[in-house]
């Protein structure tokens, strides 16, 4: 069968995803490394798109590709000199990396085709999951007004104390911790007295 | 219009097992927490498509998506405030001359 729109810009994305990824983890040249890596959170920002995640594609440009890969960036700079860019990139064991990175993907691999939840016949052990792609519910006049309720509904789960308030409230902290104490970390010790 | 499920989880695995490789392999510090965000970033590719496929209820998976991409933020000004420090007093970011603390 013909694969239809959907199916291309996966592909498409995918293929971006795949090989930009590739060349994060192979790039003699950091810098080069750290561009490569946001071509692949801008794939992401696209699969968040064809995901109906609307405001998650939103986040990811703001927070992956605005601030991280700057931090990156960043680090690269700060502390280019000892590492010019010749020499090997890679430690004397990289071969042992590579051999448990196929595995586990090899492994993934096995564990998605043996029958299971996704399968249809298969035992459905998470709830609420169905194999048929989703469609749009009746009650919504169009996907734009789909997308509106699904933001709302998130908004209303992350504030509501029943559902994600608790954890929205500790990832703040942990956010405020993590950035006094990287700045504590970072900062010059002769600059303390 | 229909994707199956399994070809996100697909992909999922290939960009997770390149950051596992990237993880194991670089000899700079900074590629190292490269290879970490694109794990976390496969990770967030699974949660996005389980939710988009009606698993655990209607905003589940976003705010799991949103709290690891939190926490990547942190983990990543962390890291690379700690590789700035590591650079600071011994002159080197690559991991393997960073063994002070092996025993």
């Amino acid at each position: 069968m013909f694969p239809d729109a959907s199916q291309i810009v996966f592909g498409l994305t995918a293929l971006l995803i795949v090989v930009s990824a590739l060349f994060v983890v192979t790039a003699r040249n950091l810098v080069h490394a750290a561009l490569w890596l946001i071509a692949t959170f801008a794939g992401m920002a696209v699969l968040f798109v064809l995901l109906n995640a609307g405001f998650l594609a939103l986040v990811q440009v703001v927070v992956y590709i605005g601030a991280i890969s700057i931090l990156i960036i960043f680090a690269i700079m700060l502390t280019r000199r000892v590492m010019q860019d010749t020499g090997p990139q890679t430690n004397a064991n990289w071969y042992w990396g590579a051999a448990v990175a196929g595995l586990v993907f090899v492994g993934s691999l096995v564990l998605l085709s043996l029958p299971n939840a996704l399968t249809p016949g298969g035992a459905s052990v998470v709830p609420g999951f169905s194999q048929a792609p989703p469609v749009i519910p009746s009650e919504f006049a169009n996907a734009a007004d789909f997308n509106t309720a699904t933001l709302a509904n998130l908004g209303l789960a992350l504030s509501s104390p029943d559902h994600y308030l608790l954890p929205l409230l500790l990832v703040g902290a942990l956010l405020a911790v993590a950035m006094v104490g990287s700045i504590n970390i970072a900062r010059d010790d002769k600059e303390r007295e | 219009m229909s994707i199956p499920l399994s070809w996100y989880l697909a992909l999922s695995a290939a960009l997770f097992s390149i950051g596992v490789f990237g993880v194991l392999s670089r000899r700079n510090a900074v590629g190292v927490l490269m290879g970490v965000e694109l794990m976390l970033n496969a990770v967030n590719i699974n949660l996005v498509a389980f939710w988009h496929y009606g698993a655990f209820g209607p905003s589940t998976g976003l705010a799991f998506a949103l709290i690891v991409i939190a926490i990547a933020a942190a983990e990543a000004a962390v890291g690379l405030a700690l590789i700035i420090s590591v650079y600071r007093r011994r002159k080197t970011v690559v991991v393997d001359d960073v063994n002070l603390m092996k025993f």
